[in-house]
């Protein structure tokens, strides 16, 4: 990126958290355009805008090597935790330059070197990883903490539970993450659940539990630091974090189940702008040095979708690859087979 | 260590020690496996000697089981997972199919899932149909999924070492039927290779193909069989995931005549997969049709005489024989 010769770089936390945090909001913005550019690939897309301090907060408070998953809306947490735009953007598009070859896309999006396990279009399906991965600190002596990212919508499965038991009888380095959005895709957690307090059921497990307001970037980013120095010794956790989805559920959602009103109130609790109207009003950076930065966050994400568009689809090779282990033998192709048997001698 | 005599179960709780001797990254997690000993008595005392981080006694939550497990094995770890029974795999199945089986691919091949899922099925204890089952249909069903279901003592010593190197997630089926069952093994013995079927008895007029418990009835048929002038070949495939047709492929084209022997339910099973296969590879080769004998496409029953004839059994492999023509009946 160039440096904005206009105003100075302020050097401070919520100046980076706002950073990180637009950069999460562009992207999403973005991703849309991959449709208006004709590439048709990822036609399952959940945006996170209106979570970006889930993303950020808790992201800034992990250490290299500490390990995550994240549920179907995790395009935000991946890139908190140093993802490429550019490989994102290309992965969700199906392309071989992404960072699954294309196989994967949004809900399957994984790096390995960058300490993500994989999002997950299985609601909760990604969170007993990270007892797995909280087994392997444990055994292995890493120092590594784990943290699983899901939704308000992942409290209906019981397999978070079970995991939030495991971590806490066996004081996991865990951390658990819930991004309350309100919604499971169309049904709000009220109609979800008599208790909407989801902390008081990791309470129950004996696990350090909570719930801070998304609307702080900050106020995230303190809790999850604490939490994490916890898990990091022993002591598992599950944080809340209340936000609002400001869009549908996926691409096509127009949120006709919210009543009138509802979405541009939701839309108030906005932490980027909140981080925005911070960091002026209290002195920390001025308009115009924001509005550099944007600019650059634009160009950054613009080149992202014109890198993603630019891609070439994985080659048909790549299709019976990867089901196995290298050096294993790939599946047969129907065809193939069907000429093998066919043949006559 | 030389050839020893031992049981089906002491064979699979001596993979599983020797594997823990050699890589401390080896754990045991499940229902029961450390201060209980197993279910069966598999990893009896095994909590003694590698302690309770690394044979970890579990709250009864069959799927995060399998999701620590998966997790586990993607940071470092290599986890065998025990599920009780098999009966409890619709349980695990996000996690087995959805996660265990589809992460390789899902992300481009950047990682696997080096894990066992140790378990056991089948009838034989009255156990009832929540606990009789055979589910292997079920895995074979889903690609990235090894399957590997030992019908000796040999191979429940070998196979499940061997499923404990392998790279990708295996499914580890044990027979309830065939604990207690003794025989011989040479752990130092270089052992046949993983994803080969062993031909454990030659033929020239039948070729059937088999695997865990129902290799012994299809050996206890062909030697009815050969008393009434039949020459049966046995095969045991050992796994049915890597399959090996390669072995079955010239067997069958020489005898012309196939069998196939399953104690899963017959309908979409593992014997209908092989039969269709059999039939397709082999077809001008053969003079009658592929022989499905499998479980029947009912619940198992307490009743020891329903369970018993709820699958297949060595008086009905000798019967389905003869339908076509050869052994006594002819």
């Amino acid at each position: 990126m160039a440096t904005s010769m206009t105003a100075p770089r302020p050097n401070t936390r919520l100046y980076d958290f706002y950073r990180e945090m637009r950069r999460v909001r562009t992207f999403e913005e973005r991703v849309g355009e991959l449709f208006v550019r004709g590439q048709s690939a990822g036609s399952m897309l959940h945006l996170s805008i209106g979570e970006e301090s889930a993303a950020v907060g808790v992201g800034a408070a992990m250490q290299a090597g500490d390990t995550f998953t994240t549920h179907h809306r995790g395009h935000g947490i991946f890139l908190a935790r140093g993802a490429e735009p550019d490989r994102m953007m290309a992965e969700i598009a199906g392309k071989e330059s992404g960072y699954c070859g294309g196989k994967g896309g949004s809900m399957h999006i994984a790096d390995m070197s960058l300490g993500h396990l994989g999002a997950n279009a299985i609601v909760g399906g990604g969170i007993p990883a990270v007892v797995g991965a909280g087994l392997s600190a444990r055994n292995l002596g890493t120092g590594t903490v784990s943290v699983a990212f899901f939704g308000d919508g992942a409290t209906g499965q019981g397999i978070l539970y079970e995991s939030l038991n495991m971590a806490a009888l066996w004081q996991l380095p865990c951390l658990f993450v819930c991004i309350n959005n309100q919604y499971g895709m169309g049904t709000r957690i009220d109609r979800a659940t008599a208790n909407p307090n989801l902390h008081e059921r990791a309470a129950a497990f004996g696990l350090s539990a909570r719930t801070v307001d998304g609307l702080s970037v900050e106020d995230v980013a303190d809790a999850a630091e604490e939490m994490i120095a916890d898990a990091r010794a022993g002591r598992p956790g599950f944080l809340a974090i209340d936000c609002y989805r400001f869009f549908g559920h996926a691409r096509k959602d127009k949120s006709p189940y919210r009543a009138d009103g509802e979405e541009a109130a939701g839309r108030q609790k906005d932490p980027v702008s909140a981080a925005r109207t911070k960091l002026i009003v209290s002195g920390l950076a001025s308009v115009e040095a924001l509005d550099a930065l944007d600019k650059e966050i634009d160009a950054e994400m613009d080149g992202a979708i014109d890198f993603a568009v630019a891609g070439t689809e994985p080659p048909m090779a790549a299709m019976f690859r990867d089901v196995y282990a290298p050096g294993e033998p790939e599946p047969e192709p129907v065809s193939a087979r069907l000429s093998r048997v066919l043949a006559r001698d | 260590m030389a050839t020893i005599e031992t049981t089906y179960r002491d064979a699979l709780r001596l993979a599983l020690t020797e594997a823990m001797r050699e890589d401390d990254s080896v754990i045991l997690i499940g229902e029961e496996v450390g201060v209980y000993g197993g279910a069966y008595g598999v990893t009896k005392a095994m909590i003694e000697e590698f302690g309770a981080h690394r044979v970890i006694d579990t709250p009864i939550s069959e799927p995060a089981i399998v999701g620590a497990a998966v997790g586990a094995a993607m940071t470092g770890l290599r986890p065998v997972a025990e599920l009780m029974y098999v009966d409890f795999v619709g349980m695990t199945m996000d996690q087995l199919a959805n996660q265990a089986a589809k992460i390789r691919y899902m992300f481009g091949g950047q990682i696997g899932v080096p894990m066992v899922l140790r378990t056991q099925g089948g009838t034989g204890r009255s156990a009832g149909a929540q606990h009789s089952q055979s589910l292997e249909g079920y895995v074979m069903h889903t690609p990235g999924l090894r399957l590997a279901m030992p019908a000796t003592v040999a191979d429940a010593y070998h196979l499940l070492r061997q499923a404990m190197r392998q790279p990708d997630p295996v499914v580890f089926i044990e027979h309830k039927g065939l604990y207690t069952m003794k025989g011989e093994v040479d752990p130092d013995a270089p052992p046949a290779e993983w994803g080969r079927a062993a031909v454990l008895r030659e033929g020239a007029d039948l070729v059937i193909v088999s695997y865990s418990r129902q290799v012994h009835y299809a050996l206890a048929a062909a030697e009815r069989l050969a008393s009434e002038g039949v020459e049966a070949a046995v095969v045991d495939l050992r796994t049915l995931n890597p399959l090996d047709f390669d072995t079955i492929r010239p067997m069958v084209e020489a005898a012309g005549r196939a069998m196939v022997v399953s104690e899963g339910v017959m309908t979409s099973g593992v014997a209908a997969e092989l039969a269709a296969r059999i039939t397709e590879e082999c077809f001008d080769f053969l003079e009658d049709p592929v022989l499905r004998v499998a479980g029947e496409d009912i619940p198992i029953s307490v009743s020891p005489l329903l369970e018993t004839n709820s699958v297949p059994t060595p008086d009905l492999i000798v019967d389905t024989v003869r339908k076509i023509g050869l052994g006594a009946a002819a």
